[in-house]
């Protein structure tokens, strides 16, 4: 019988650079400046390291293929060294890589590093083009964008819910100025100024219904994770931080090319959370879960996760949008560190930064104090890659 | 009988008013008569229209029954590279069938359309399909452009309940260089117009009709309607004096509507008139361009069968405005647009990958599952439904006939487009199946969820480095 992952690795030490729009640096300076702040977090040297798992999405905007990119950034000597992509989950694939490897006993400290310049294409959002889902995708895809993506989640959710253009647009913006708020007092976030709600109702139409401030931001990033077996981790360090839960689940097609799926919430997330839940032993995620970083590529993205995780009630995200559920002083806190929204999504680090979020929460050292969320006991993050109708969602939970 | 089975038409939603243009850019000397021109989206093209009209002319038949496909235009894509096979794919034709395109001449519809019959006739085929469809680009400030138009006709003929009987023809050929263009250059060069209407126009069909007339020993009085192009409206009506035919004989040109549409301006003509046409009805028609070819028919009792919505009317009925002429120079890709780097990024079509995939991408041919009957698209092997499951166990599924309703949409204005937003969603087909497309002919505000669409094909990109123009399908509002 499987037994799932939960109490078994362990976090040792992490490192996550500053996110933004890094002219100056290059996708090998990210990841050594990652890699430096993880591994003197973690107290250990880099020939104690027996594997890694990379992960970076774009290869062709910075490293190219293969791994051999981050060993030659980080001068590894010979290790395995192993490259996971699964578009936005990519940065928590490589964690669950590093996770798998030492529960299994293979080895006892692994790294996971996840990277992304995205700031090379010469334009702003993601890095576009026919050929990204395939030839044949090619010939038969839309002009899919990825505000363009979920900007068609946004139409059913209001459709769904029967929720005006008005009153769906104010639910999101609320999301989105919650975000700001909250990246705008954490120094590693790229965008670090609050918004207001009418800024962000006014702000210039991406994909309808979705304006400039429902998008997240477009940036730069490294962040690293050390893990190692659970029964080792405090001869590192007192306060390790341990795998409750690391789970994936894919679309079927069912949602794309069968006619059951309602449009208005995404079924991986869902899928992936009751997984990740049964392996972490939750039983009820909105009063067990303390504190969670979600996919908040878009504020539509995030406001449907609260539901699919069953944070709020199916359709009734907006009374706990209201009620400032999720704000930093809220019942349960989304995106204290200010979230894509705020950091952007460096795709193959924005997992592991959110880690690096719940991991610093969890050990009481968040960068300032009126960041520092109180004592909180079960952390969640949340990947999701692709589009609403076809995607790869991860949940990864950690605690003490 | 040898004649018509069947008849359709497509003409495109934009119509550009002559005084746009005029107001934009002036014309070398005089001011244009009034009216409007059917100007193709930016997605369209002559084969995009051709498989519009095709698709109206079989609506409520039998597509396997189609061994034969004309394609006629003087403005194809190709010119290696069958084009009218492109036309058979999109219209999901058996492959045991003739395709052939006819080329080259503003003649070249009726030519087509006499050589489906002599097919029929020498029974090497029984049903086919003659397409004709021009859209060409005119030279921004040129004569051209408030004379032509965009738009396509279509004729099924056979010998199976005919709707019009075929009954004779007659053919002048004379190398007129009224207009020509030699090949790789990008606008066509024109004679004085004065030579064109008098040398040509004003003799060459009259030299048909009257050929015509006495050939069969007819009169012009024994027809109910005549048409034939309208390109110079005083000389038109002076034709038909010279004829002996009464105005009320006339067929509407269309010219002040959609403009001469080349190839397909006859079969334009024939399609408008069989739409009003009653049993006994003796039509002709004829057409100009190097000479011309005068056709004549008689209309049967089953012309009150298609009296359904097909033809050029609906689409002339459904029409918008385009009031910038600086978008459509940007829609016939005449004057440079900024796409943003996001839209130069290019894309080399994999044409062995085209080939296989050619049933679902030019054909929108998904797959239906035999055991619990889910039809899906693009074609699986695998059962979506999670329910069944089946594997191998699918047959075809042509999509391109079926309607649906907008399940979800956006207007995306980061997605590179010529006409931003581009507006896209998710389709949920009548019967069953979903998938993602394009939306094309419509305006953001007007869209809503739950709104009835169908399919129309659509040109959807131009690979420049490859020069592969490439289609697939789209989703539009049903047109009323």
């Amino acid at each position: 019988m499987a037994e799932g992952l939960r109490d078994k690795v362990a976090i040792i030490g992490m490192g996550c650079t500053k996110f933004g729009e890094l002219w100056d640096k290059g996708a090998e300076d990210l990841m050594v400046d990652a890699f430096q702040e993880c591994i003197q977090d973690a107290g250990i040297e880099k020939k104690d390291i027996q594997a890694a798992w990379f992960g970076v999405h774009f290869e062709e905007q910075s490293v190219g293929k293969g791994a051999t990119s981050l060993a030659l950034a980080l001068k590894l000597p010979y290790i395995p060294v192993t490259r996971v992509e699964n578009f936005c989950a990519t940065g928590t694939e490589a964690l669950r890589g590093a996770c798998y490897a030492v529960a299994s006993g293979a080895y006892d400290i692994a790294l996971a590093l996840g990277v992304e310049k995205l700031k090379d294409t010469g334009y702003g959002g993601l890095p576009g083009g026919p050929g990204l889902m395939g030839a044949k995708n090619a010939l038969i895809m839309p002009k899919l964008t990825a505000p363009g993506g979920f900007a068609m989640m946004a139409t059913r959710y209001f459709a769904v819910y029967g929720l005006s253009p008005e009153e769906g647009k104010k639910m999101l913006a609320k999301v989105s100025a919650k975000s700001h708020y909250n990246g705008a007092r954490n120094p590693k976030a790229h965008l670090r100024r609050e918004v207001t709600e009418e800024q962000i109702l006014n702000a210039p139409i991406i994909a309808w219904p979705l304006g400039l401030f429902d998008c997240c931001g477009v940036s730069d990033g490294s962040a690293a994770a050390i893990v190692t077996r659970a029964d080792m981790a405090k001869k590192f360090r007192p306060d390790p931080v341990y795998i409750k839960a690391l789970q994936v689940a894919l679309s079927s097609g069912e949602e794309l090319m069968y006619t059951n799926w309602d449009g208005a919430h995404v079924e991986t997330g869902y899928r992936a959370g009751v997984l990740a839940y049964k392996e972490a032993g939750i039983k009820n995620p909105r009063k067990e879960v303390s504190m969670a970083e979600v996919h908040d590529c878009f504020s539509i993205t995030e406001a449907v996760t609260m539901e699919d995780l069953q944070f709020s009630p199916r359709g009734k995200v907006k009374e706990d949008i209201e009620a400032g559920r999720f704000d930093l002083d809220g019942e349960q806190p989304v995106q204290p560190d200010g979230g894509l929204k705020c950091f952007g999504h460096p795709i193959g680090a924005s997992g592991l930064r959110m880690v690096y979020e719940m991991y610093k929460q969890l050990q009481g050292k968040a960068q300032l104090p009126e960041r520092q969320l109180k004592n909180p006991k079960m952390g969640l993050t949340h990947n999701m890659g692709g589009f609403p109708a076809m995607n790869v969602v991860s949940v990864a939970i950690v605690g003490l | 009988m040898i004649g018509i089975e069947s008849y359709g038409a497509y003409i495109p939603r934009y119509r550009i008013n002559h005084n746009t243009i005029f107001f934009a850019v002036g014309f070398l000397g005089t001011f244009p008569p009034p009216g409007e021109n059917a100007v193709a989206n930016h997605d369209e093209d002559t084969l995009s229209m051709a498989v519009t009209a095709g698709i109206d002319c079989l609506s409520g038949m039998k597509r396997e029954k189609v061994d034969g496909l004309y394609l006629a235009t003087t403005s194809q894509p190709y010119t290696l590279r069958q084009n009218s096979a492109i036309v058979a794919t999109a219209l999901d034709l058996q492959p045991s069938i003739r395709t052939a395109d006819f080329i080259g001449s503003n003649k070249s519809g009726t030519t087509a359309l006499l050589s489906a019959f002599d097919a029929i006739k020498g029974e090497t085929s029984s049903h086919i399909l003659v397409c004709a469809s021009d859209c060409r680009l005119n030279k921004p400030g040129s004569p051209q452009e408030h004379l032509y138009g965009d738009g396509a006709a279509a004729l099924l003929v056979g010998n199976d309940e005919v709707i019009a009987t075929y009954e004779g023809y007659y053919s002048v050929s004379y190398d007129f260089p009224d207009r020509w263009k030699a090949a790789g250059e990008e606008f066509e060069h024109a004679w004085e117009d004065r030579f064109i209407r008098d040398a040509g126009y004003a003799k060459m069909i009259p030299e048909a009709i009257s050929g015509l007339l006495k050939k069969y020993d007819l009169n012009i009085k024994d027809f109910a309607k005549i048409m034939f192009p309208g390109l110079y409206a005083r000389e038109h009506a002076a034709i038909t004096k010279r004829l002996g035919a009464e105005p009320a004989q006339i067929q509407d040109t269309m010219l002040t509507t959609v403009g001469d549409t080349g190839s397909a301006s006859p079969l334009m003509m024939l399609v408008a008139a069989l739409e009003d046409a009653k049993p006994g009805d003796k039509i002709m028609v004829a057409s100009f361009g190097n000479g011309s070819d005068a056709l004549f028919f008689q209309v049967t009792a089953n012309i009150k069968k298609m009296k359904d919505g097909r033809g050029a009317k609906r689409s002339l009925g459904a029409k918008k405005d385009l009031a910038s002429y600086e978008k459509y120079l940007a829609f016939r890709n005449l004057a440079p647009m900024e796409l943003g780097m996001r839209g130069e990024i290019s894309f080399r079509t994999p044409m062995s990958a085209l080939f296989r995939e050619r049933k679902v991408v030019i054909g929108l041919c998904g797959s239906k599952c035999k055991r619990c009957g889910t039809p899906q698209y693009p074609p699986q092997r695998i059962c979506v439904n999670p329910e069944c499951g089946a594997v191998d166990e699918m047959e075809d599924y042509r999509f391109s006939d079926k309607k649906g309703t907008l399940f979800t949409y956006t207007g995306d204005n980061l997605a590179a487009n010529i006409d931003p937003p581009a507006i896209y969603g998710l389709v949920d087909f009548d019967g069953g199946g979903r998938f993602w497309f394009d939306l094309t002919d419509c305006d953001l505000d007007s869209v809503k969820v739950g709104m009835p669409v169908e399919m129309t094909f659509r040109r959807r990109y131009v690979d420049e480095d490859g020069g592969v123009y490439g289609y697939s399908w789209k989703a539009m509002p049903v047109r009323a």
